[in-house]
């Protein structure tokens, strides 16, 4: 173990850790939005209880998005020095607008939403949801470009005299292919799983509507119709995000074919260039022998992917790593191949089980019908499969949010030993003067502090999911009335 | 003007709001539990003056570092790597501060709240301390070393925690202390009613001596570092600022004291930069490894590209920013009868508010 081992250690987990919470918060600021903007349009009280009860889920997952994204800015800086000075020319450009076009519009409208119910006329209220939600989608953009631009270098010179990278044209950084189709597979995945999570949420709330414990507290009669409606709502945006899942993926694993081959035949185990290579379902390797022992394979599947064609040539890895030794020199330019195989398996499979999940749930609740139910809400007698029905909804939440970050993994080891394809290792990236014992302690410290963090957050998510949506008081109308009592309030009352 | 001049000030200017702004919600946090100490109500409306806004204020750090990375790289990589501890106290003060502000009126339990009470405390108190170390140390100098030959471009921070620890640098965490935690009072006296807003002022009114003692202590050992020049101006005003934060408080004007504060710890902000300039990160070792403006900016594309950024987005970031504080406005706590035990005869003993 060196500090570099611990800082890439670091980096993978505080990020990974941050990208839990980012998918939720880029899909439900929409959904929330979404249903204050029915509230809005209706008048119904219902989508104003679940604009209360879903905003209160999603604020609770936000504070953690936030807190733990500032460690990335920073992060860059303490333990990447010398690829910060390498890249900051061009990969600081797309943060410092990160911040500037989206954190200050969506940190600041959501501080004015959270606050301002009673104080914002409707519409204006409503604008301040949307500006918040706009702020997360735009923010991700941004970050990915940089990070696209890891993976694809373009509009940028390396200057001969500081042996630094130079931007050259932003046009071409903000417009890379990889960087727009990284957004759409990204924000489409962050939509099927926060579409998960309001399923899984409505699907624990009817479960136990149902299935009642000792203790329950009967919930109000409109929570019923309210938890169903969202129900579908959930496996919609699941159903509709997952097709958008899949068509950008395929165009991912086309990008990687051209820009990063030595990933995707990586992710393949894919060790010989071939013609009309298959699709592998399950391996067993020999890295050092550069072989597998077992391969079960789909003819023709990888090709299509990759080039379009079932019989498209795809790169294996023994020709990528001469091809690279040729360009680059002598080395070993294979990433880490048995954790991108699986990861790339544990994507796919755990994802599209959410959208299994999502598409037999629509399934089961069509024109009226929800399991163990009658149709005017009534408990029913219930087969024995009906209520594992509600609990594979709710399972299905914590394996996309596993699918998604496998992605990551992929993405990000495929990489290797590059942080800069073709231009900087990762071993050449890290601080030099920062020590082993240094990063080891911040390693612990975030560690430690992520892990509560973590525990208290799922209770108390656990908590207001358990408590239900409150009846929420006779909406409140602007704030001309000056100095009532009620304007006096500490504003946090509003959540 | 050059453009690494201008994104020298425009790095200062997103420093200079981030003191200014996330000062008083730090001195809120820490004051949290002193102002508040008996009434729940109290405490309530302590944070909820600030609730609305935290967020915002604490993204003018974030655009800060994420200008000084884009404009000046190597500044950026070697402050943060330089200052490894230091740079993550503050975040872990950060973090248990952020989840603590959004988190600890999510469950009404009074030992959940206590917990969260002394988290936003320690998670603001360590950021205001070490921030005021850090660019202290930074205006400074630190030793350093080059990681390869060449420009100033390849510095490496060697400092230690010895290093970082010495007097000046550490006056100059006790005043941004100082200084916060007297802007977050002033801001309590404006924004709340009742018990809190009496007892914030008579806080800050007591502070107000010291705090300008140690404040011009500091800004003079600030001044003495290098040659000074226009700075010496501003550190006037910055003091002046500061006496002035006093007769406001005694006249009963908070929203002038509230004026006079931030111009203090703006004008703290300008001399430290400003003592700065031309250097981003003075080497003790050998004025060769000197990051400056001249050689640690990034090319002049990209500062243009960023400028064209700015100028179009730091106008309506001020502009939506402003429209919140005036959206929220109105003082919180109120008309409350006191309870028992608050209502010690200081908090009348001020001059009625206007
Ligand atoms: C639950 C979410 C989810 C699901 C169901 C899928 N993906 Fe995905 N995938 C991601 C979530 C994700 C991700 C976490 O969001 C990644 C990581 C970085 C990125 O661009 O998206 C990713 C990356 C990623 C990459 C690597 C891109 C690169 O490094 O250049 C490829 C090739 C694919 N995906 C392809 C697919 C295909 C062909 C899928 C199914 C048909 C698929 N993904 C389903
Ligand atoms: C949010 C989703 C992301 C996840 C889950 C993720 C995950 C990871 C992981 C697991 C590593 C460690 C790789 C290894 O040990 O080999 C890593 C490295 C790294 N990633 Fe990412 N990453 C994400 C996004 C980003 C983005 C958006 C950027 C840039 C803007 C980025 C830049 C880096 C850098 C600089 C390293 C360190 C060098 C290295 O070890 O490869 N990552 N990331
Ligand atoms: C590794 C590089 C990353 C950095 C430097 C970074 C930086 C940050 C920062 C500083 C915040 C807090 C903003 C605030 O205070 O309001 C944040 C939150 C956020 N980030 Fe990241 N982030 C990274 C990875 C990502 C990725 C890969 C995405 C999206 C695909 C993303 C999307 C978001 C979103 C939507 C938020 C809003 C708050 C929330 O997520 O709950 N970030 N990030």
């Amino acid at each position: 173990m060196d500090a570099l081992d611990l800082a890439r250690w670091q980096f993978g987990i505080t990020t990974i850790y941050h990208f839990l919470f980012v998918p939720l918060t880029i899909g439900l600021s929409v959904i929330v939005a979404s249903l204050q903007t029915a509230w809005f349009r209706t008048g119904r009280e219902e989508y104003l209880r679940a604009t209360k009860f879903f905003g209160k889920l999603f604020l609770i997952n936000f504070a953690m998005g936030v807190v733990t994204g500032i460690v990335q800015e920073f992060q860059f800086g303490m333990n990447w020095s010398a690829y910060s000075t390498f890249v900051g020319d061009v990969f600081g450009a797309p943060l410092a607008m990160e911040a500037l076009i989206a954190f200050f519009l969506e940190s600041t409208f959501i501080g004015l939403w959270i606050f301002g119910w009673d104080r914002l006329r409707k519409g204006v209220h409503l604008a301040c949801i949307w500006a918040a939600a706009i702020g997360s989608n735009l923010s991700a953009y941004f970050i990915l470009a940089a990070n696209a631009w890891m993976r694809n270098p373009v509009g940028y010179e390396v200057d001969r005299a500081t042996g630094r990278a130079r931007l050259t044209d932003i046009g071409a950084v903000l417009t890379n292919p990889q960087a727009w189709s990284t957004y759409t597979h990204v924000v489409a995945a962050a939509f099927l799983i926060a579409g998960l999570f309001v399923a899984a949420v409505s699907s624990w709330k009817l479960m136990r509507e149902r299935w009642s414990r000792p203790g329950d507290r009967a919930p109000h009669p409109s929570e019923h119709t309210l938890f169903r409606k969202t129900l579908r709502t959930g496996f919609l945006v699941t159903l509709a995000a997952g097709v958008l899942v899949i068509a950008s993926g395929d165009h991912q694993a086309k990008l990687a074919a051209t820009y990063e081959p030595m990933k995707l035949a990586s992710a393949e185990a894919l060790w010989q260039t071939e013609e009309s290579a298959g699709f592998s379902l399950f391996a067993v390797g020999d890295v050092q022998g550069s072989r597998n022992h077992v391969n079960v394979q789909i003819p023709g599947v990888l090709s299509f992917l990759a080039t379009g064609s079932p019989w498209g040539p795809v790169q294996g890895i023994e020709n990528v790593q001469a091809q690279y030794e040729a360009l680059y020199g002598p080395g070993d330019y294979r990433p880490n191949i048995a954790v991108l195989y699986w990861a790339f398996r544990l994507m796919m499979g755990l994802g599209l089980a959410g959208v299994a999940v999502a598409t037999a749930g629509l399934w089961l609740t069509r024109g009226g019908r929800l399991p163990g139910f009658t149709r005017d809400g009534a408990p029913a007698p219930a087969g024995r499969l009906s209520r594992w029905a509600y609990r594979g909804v709710v399972a299905a939440l914590p394996a996309a949010l596993a699918g998604n970050i496998a992605g990551w993994v992929l993405t990000e080891m495929g990489r290797q030993p590059w942080t800069v394809h073709g231009e900087l290792l990762t071993a050449q990236s890290v601080s030099p003067g920062v020590s082993l014992g240094q990063v080891a302690f911040s390693l612990a410290a975030f560690t430690a502090l992520y892990g509560i963090l973590a525990v208290v957050e799922v209770r108390l998510l656990f908590r207001y999911v358990a408590a239900g949506p409150a009846a929420p008081a006779a909406p409140p109308g602007p704030a001309d009335d000056a100095d009532t009592d009620a304007e006096r309030r500490p504003a946090a009352f509003s959540y | 003007m050059d453009l690494p001049t201008i994104w020298f000030l425009a790095v200062a200017v997103l420093w200079t709001g981030y003191l200014v702004l996330e000062g008083f919600d730090f001195g809120v946090g820490m004051l949290v539990r002193v102002l508040g100490r008996d009434e729940e109500d109290d405490r309530e409306a302590a944070l909820g003056a600030i609730g609305p806004v935290w967020d915002g204020n604490e993204v003018w750090l974030i655009a800060a570092v994420g200008a000084m990375f884009a404009a000046f790289p190597a500044w950026y990589a070697a402050m943060l790597s330089g200052l490894y501890l230091p740079v993550l106290l503050v975040l872990l003060g950060l973090i248990v501060r952020g989840v603590g502000l959004e988190y600890r009126h999510k469950r009404s339990d009074a030992p959940w709240k206590a917990r969260w009470d002394l988290l936003i405390g320690l998670g603001s108190l360590v950021p205001a301390f070490v921030w005021g170390m850090v660019l202290a140390n930074l205006v400074r100098g630190l030793p350093t070393v080059l990681s390869a030959p060449g420009s100033g471009q390849n510095t490496v921070v060697t400092a230690s925690l010895g290093d970082l620890l010495n007097g000046y640098a550490l006056l100059g965490g006790v005043v941004t202390t100082a200084l916060f935690l007297l802007h977050g009072a002033v801001f309590l006296a404006l924004k709340t009613d009742g018990p809190v807003r009496y007892r914030a002022r008579r806080f800050a009114l007591r502070a107000v001596a010291p705090v300008l003692l140690v404040t011009v202590a500091f800004l003079a050992a600030t001044l003495a570092l290098r040659e000074p020049s226009w700075t010496t101006t501003v550190a006037w005003v910055s003091g002046a600022a500061l006496a002035a934060a006093g007769v406001a408080l005694l006249a009963g004007r908070e929203g002038w004291a509230f004026t006079a504060t931030a111009l203090a710890i703006g004008g703290l902000s300008v001399v430290l930069f400003g003592q700065l300039y031309p250097t981003l990160l003075p080497s003790t070792t050998d004025p060769a490894h000197t990051l400056t403006v001249a050689n640690a900016a990034s090319a002049p594309y990209t500062l243009g590209v960023m400028s064209w950024i700015a100028a179009v987005f730091l106008p309506l970031v001020l502009g939506y920013q402003s429209w919140s504080y005036w959206v929220f406005r109105r003082r919180l706590g109120g008309a409350r009868v006191a309870p028992a035990g608050t209502s010690d005869t200081g908090d009348t003993a001020v001059p009625a508010p206007r």
